[in-house]
């Protein structure tokens, strides 16, 4: 671990203009992966801003809109516990909760969670070629032990996934980010917010310079009679996924009147589809019809030496997970 | 001599469980000295080649950085590769740290960086300039099949014989055979992550002498090596190792971060202390990948005709790792031909390393998978084909067992588990929409003693401290001796305390292999009746008139006294006959010998039977082990609840190996690259489920005087192929490689 810089920020205009003023900078919030990648020396920061004391973002308030919104600095445990997301926004609270361990989503905040970096192998070591790490240096899991990475969206500069849960449900809820910059905040939609890896893989957001995420807005449509997380893995706490999907939807009279799919593991960022989505509108919700919308969704799948058995599993887990959405079929 | 034991056999909890959890218990790299240093190991990011230039100018310009150690700048050590062989080294030349520039391994170490704080050089590390010249490597073992050779023989071999000669021909009688059944199975290495991982501290004393805390199963085995290593006079190095976070065979050997912080504290004259880190743990010894072959054939009746196994696994270009794969099937299953087979593939990896069930684990998966398919095949249930097959004597030596009751392992395992009510047909039992499976296996493994010494002292206070040079990796070694001691003496175990982790202490060998229970057990039995024969020698002295008319058959030692049988009213407080002495103690010290004429005229090994339960969703390939029953026959049992214990670590144990770990290399860089507990998957918590454990109790007069055959790997070796038996009969497919991950489950 490198040495740096510990600074102490008082409000959010001060972390923004600290963070404008040096580029090495980072904004500390749970650390619970930047602490990990400093360590590893994945990550040098000159300088950390230490966001904690920021009390704005500490808190999940009714939205105007109906909806809800959760403040960045709210830790993962306390969004997915809290009883306006179990009952309001019951797949969150899933998402949440199968990702990574009590003791991390003890720590973790919402903010951070978007902001978590990929967990290739490749990534990781420094001795190792990664074009998101060191670009133009390679992607060292294009030929190697891929059996994690992703099958959509990749480039021939990087195959890795982002890793997050929370994102993923965020995603097929259709939340918002709110971000905060002395040079003017802004609103981002959730599927703009992270990116495909294209040239480069080393910037995995849109966020700008000096912009903070201040919160997470949940629309009012919550899905909450309809609705399913579903993550596979090679054990079952505390691993990444292999494939995740969120499913949630809007039944009416035993046809779909909207339908949300979301998934994770699969990508550099969390995977929606609205033309799989728009097919199943005003349809059964049924194995053959989930199996053709996941058709839709995996016909530009690629597999690498590994990985080529996430296209049949997350095809099967889309059919699965639709299901139990509509109280179908039991996980 | 004493009355009735009032410990062995009792559900004690452990003498050193509140030290534990409270944190009084120290580890080797928690123990403070002043002015201590800190040393950060650099390990090789190539796999092979050589060192071109190190420069470390960076850090060494850093405030605080003492200094960067090298093969350049490193003092001499010992010239001969035999002083740098310790008690468990296979055949070959040891690897020696920072020795000269050549890389043999990926993550080798190359450097150390020794600073004034830990933080600083981690740091300094990063700094250090390091260029290599790449030779081409080797790492993969299957695709190095064809340059397997006889593993070469050495000291080693004497606790891993070579497989036995071929009897009768196995291939013919394959042919000949009604039924048969084959498989290759495949299984990638594994590595050591104990909770505590390696560190040693050493305290350089005014006088030269080196007090070493260091992680290890052998306190004695780290004294030897740094003496011959660094040639130091024993008696100038003593090594302590009171508490062990787990070892498992890790420890078996001395580690490299020994040999580095000795070396720099011998250099710098200075108290330094080196710990590896998580990565670290994944650059020496581990199980090794294996690639093995089955073919077993049966008659019309369902009696096995031919036994056919080949393994071979990896080792270092420069030890000859062995283990005892192929040698088990026909000491379990009678057959007059029999060919087994073990070979090696050097590759440019670290030396592996005895883990748990070495050996053992990796050959009984094919073999009792082999077994279940026969039973399959011939239309026979699974246990009925092993009650078939069942022989009271190890068919490959022709020797009775000391003691065997596998049957009634079978049949208290079988009938907790309901083995009755179950369909045999395939794909046929469903629960909640998952198919569900029910398999079993059996298990062995060898029940030895080796000579050990140990020491009793009787304290004028009636405090009776034991002590003897072996470890507690977590079995629990301080409790159960402290029974065994406490019985012997007649004293309450509340005025017993057992010493153990000092290389002061009377010498034992490592801890492993299943043997220290019995091994330090019959020595501390021996040292305590030595203590018993100077105690009533004093006790006639001091009462002759008492004592002097009786014969020792009829004295007894009971309630922290020596009395005679059957008149309490005659009888002397132990203390007090210390007291008689004028002196603070009396102590005997005595070797404890395994009863070696006896012991060759029989197999000694503990039995296991395993029933599994799964339930599978084959869609998604999800394998969940709901539930295993094991019983184990493995002699007395000293202590229920640490023999419980250790069993159910085997269980969880053969839960990963079975469908979770494996160290992946990718071969294109010779590297595992899941080296961290977030990637290298063990099961947690919620993998667990069911888990019962049951004891047979077995008479043995053989194995010794104390009945016990120890059981360290008993608990893990039937659980991979009962588990694979399992995915089986819930889905009709036979996965052969392990760990079974969804992806290959998935139809």
């Amino acid at each position: 671990m490198t040495p740096f810089n510990y600074l102490l920020a008082k409000d959010a205009d001060e972390a923004s203009a600290l963070s404008i003023s040096n580029t090495k900078a980072k904004f500390l919030a749970g650390g619970t992966n930047l602490i990990d990648l400093m360590k590893e020396n994945v990550t040098r920061p000159d300088t950390l801003i230490d966001i904690n004391k920021l009390a704005a973002f500490k808190s999940i308030t009714e939205h105007e809109d109906g909806g809800l919104r959760l403040g960045a600095l709210v830790k993962n445990a306390d969004t997915a516990y809290d009883d306006r997301i179990q009952k309001r926004y019951p797949l969150l609270s899933q998402a949440i909760l199968a990702g990574a361990s009590a003791q991390l989503r003890n720590m973790a905040s919402n903010g951070g969670n978007l902001l978590q970096r990929t967990r290739c192998y490749y990534f990781y070591d420094t001795a190792t070629p990664c074009n998101k790490r060191e670009p133009g240096t390679g992607c060292s899991a294009l030929g190697g032990y891929n059996r994690i990475h992703a099958i959509l969206g990749t480039s021939e500069n990087c195959i890795a996934v982002f890793p997050s849960d929370m994102c993923v449900a965020l995603a097929a809820l259709g939340a918002r980010i709110n971000t905060h910059c002395v040079q003017g905040g802004r609103t981002i939609a959730f599927a703009d917010f992270h990116r495909l890896p294209g040239d480069t893989p080393d910037i995995d957001n849109n966020l700008r310079t000096g912009e903070l995420i201040t919160s997470i807005d949940l629309p009012a449509e919550s899905f909450n009679s309809h609705y399913s997380y579903l993550k596979l893995r090679d054990r079952t706490s505390y691993a990444f996924a292999l494939v995740s999907v969120a499913t949630a939807l809007s039944l009416e009279g035993g046809l779909i009147t909207d339908a949300r799919l979301a998934l994770g593991g699969l990508a550099h960022k969390p995977w929606r589809n609205t033309q799989a989505e728009d097919f199943l509108k005003n349809k059964e919700p049924n194995a053959k019809n989930f199996s053709d919308a996941a058709d839709i969704i995996l016909q530009e799948a690629r597999g690498y030496e590994y990985n080529t058995f996430k296209i049949e599993l997350a095809k099967r887990a889309i059919i699965r997970n639709g299901l139990t959405a509509a109280n179908l079929q039991k996980l | 001599m004493s009355i009735e034991p009032q410990y062995f056999g009792k559900a004690l909890s452990r003498v050193d469980g509140h030290a534990k959890v409270t944190g009084e218990a120290k580890y080797a790299a928690e123990f403070n000295s002043q002015d201590l240093l800190f040393g950060y190991i650099i390990n090789s990011t190539i796999t092979r080649g050589k060192i071109k230039r190190i420069n470390p100018e960076k850090a060494t310009a850093l405030k605080g950085v003492i200094k960067v150690f090298t093969h350049e700048n490193r003092d001499s050590t010992a010239w001969l590769n035999i002083k740098y062989a310790d008690m468990d080294a296979p055949p070959g030349i040891p690897f020696k740290p920072l020795h000269n520039e050549e890389i043999k391994f990926n993550g080798q170490p190359v450097a150390l960086v020794v600073a004034e704080s830990f933080e600083l050089a981690r740091y300094a590390a990063t700094l250090v300039d390091i260029s290599y010249e790449v030779d081409s490597h080797e790492t993969n073992l299957q695709s190095n099949i064809s340059i397997a050779r006889k593993p070469k023989k050495g000291l080693a071999s004497i606790f891993k014989p070579a497989p036995p000669k071929p009897k009768g021909n196995a291939e013919k009688a394959f042919k000949n055979s009604a039924i048969t059944a084959s498989g290759k199975f495949v299984h990638g290495m594994e590595h050591h992550n104990p909770l505590e991982m390696f560190a040693s501290t050493v305290v350089y004393e005014k006088d030269g002498k080196l007090t070493i805390y260091d992680k290890t199963q052998g306190a004695v085995n780290s004294q030897l090596y740094v003496a011959n290593v660094f040639g130091k006079a024993f008696k100038k190095v003593r090594v302590i190792s009171p508490f062990v976070g787990g070892a498992f065979g890790s420890g078996l050997r001395p580690q490299y971060q020994l040999f580095l912080a000795v070396m720099a504290s011998l250099d710098l004259k200075r108290s330094v202390r080196v710990s590896m880190n998580r990565h670290q743990m994944f650059s020496f010894g581990h199980r090794p990948a294996t690639v093995q072959n089955t073919r077993f054939g049966i008659d019309n009746n369902g009696r096995i005709q031919s036994l056919y196994h080949d393994a071979i696994g990896e080792t270092s270009r420069y030890e000859d790792y062995s283990e005892n794969v192929v040698n088990w099937a026909n000491l379990i299953y009678p057959s007059k031909n029999v060919e087994l087979d073990y070979k090696l593939v050097p590759l440019d990896v670290a030396s592996p390393l005895d883990m748990r069930a070495p050996g053992g684990v990796t050959g009984l998966h094919p073999i009792e998978c082999t077994i279940d398919e026969l039973a399959y095949k011939a239309k026979i249930d699974p246990v009925e084909f092993r009650l078939l097959n069942y022989s009271d004597h190890d068919d490959s030596s022709g020797k009775p067992y000391s003691s065997k009751e596998l049957k009634e392992c079978f049949r208290q395992a079988g009938e907790k588990f309901g083995w009755e009510k179950r369909n045999p047909e395939p794909r046929s039992m469903v629960r909640e929409g998952k198919l569900i499976g029910w398999g079993m296996a059996a298990g062995i493994w060898e029940a030895l003693q080796l000579p050990a010494r140990a020491e009793a002292l009787l304290r004028a206070d009636g405090k009776l401290i034991v002590s003897s040079a072996t470890a507690d990796i977590g079995t629990g070694t301080y409790t159960i001796m402290s029974q065994i001691a406490a019985d012997c003496m007649g004293m309450s175990i509340d005025n017993v305390e057992f010493c153990l982790g000092d290389s002061d202490l009377p010498f034992a060998p490592v801890q492993g292999g299943s043997f220290t229970a019995a091994t330090i057990g019959m020595a501390v039995q021996a040292a305590c009746l030595g203590l018993q024969g100077r105690i009533i020698k004093q006790a006639k002295k001091i009462r002759p008139e008492l004592f002097n008319i009786v014969n020792l058959e009829d004295l007894e030692f009971g309630g922290e006294s020596l009395r005679l049988k059957g008149k309490s009213d005659i009888s002397l407080l132990l203390s007090d006959i210390v007291a008689s002495t004028g002196k603070k103690e009396m102590k005997s010290r005595n070797t404890g010998l395994p009863h070696v004429l006896k012991q060759r005229k029989y197999n000694r090994s503990a039995h296991s039977a395993v029933f599994v339960e799964v339930e599978v969703d084959e869609e998604l390939g999800l394998v969940k082990v709901s539930r295993i029953v094991s019983a184990i026959a493995a002699g007395k049992i000293i202590n229920p609840k640490t023999a419980r214990s250790q069993i159910l670590g085997g269980m969880v144990w053969g839960i990963s190996k079975a469908l979770h770990e494996e160290s992946i290399m990718d071969h294109r860089i010779g590297k595992i690259m899941n080296s961290n507990l977030g990637e290298y998957h063990i099961p947690v918590n919620a993998d667990i489920h069911d888990l019962e454990v049951i004891f047979v109790p077995e008479e043995d007069s053989i194995v010794n005087n104390l009945q016990i055959k120890g059981i360290g790997e008993i608990g893990i070796v039937g659980v991979p192929p009962a588990i694979a038996n399992a995915i089986f009969h819930a889905t009709g497919k036979r996965i052969y490689d392990l760990p079974v991950t969804l992806d290959k489950v998935m139809r």
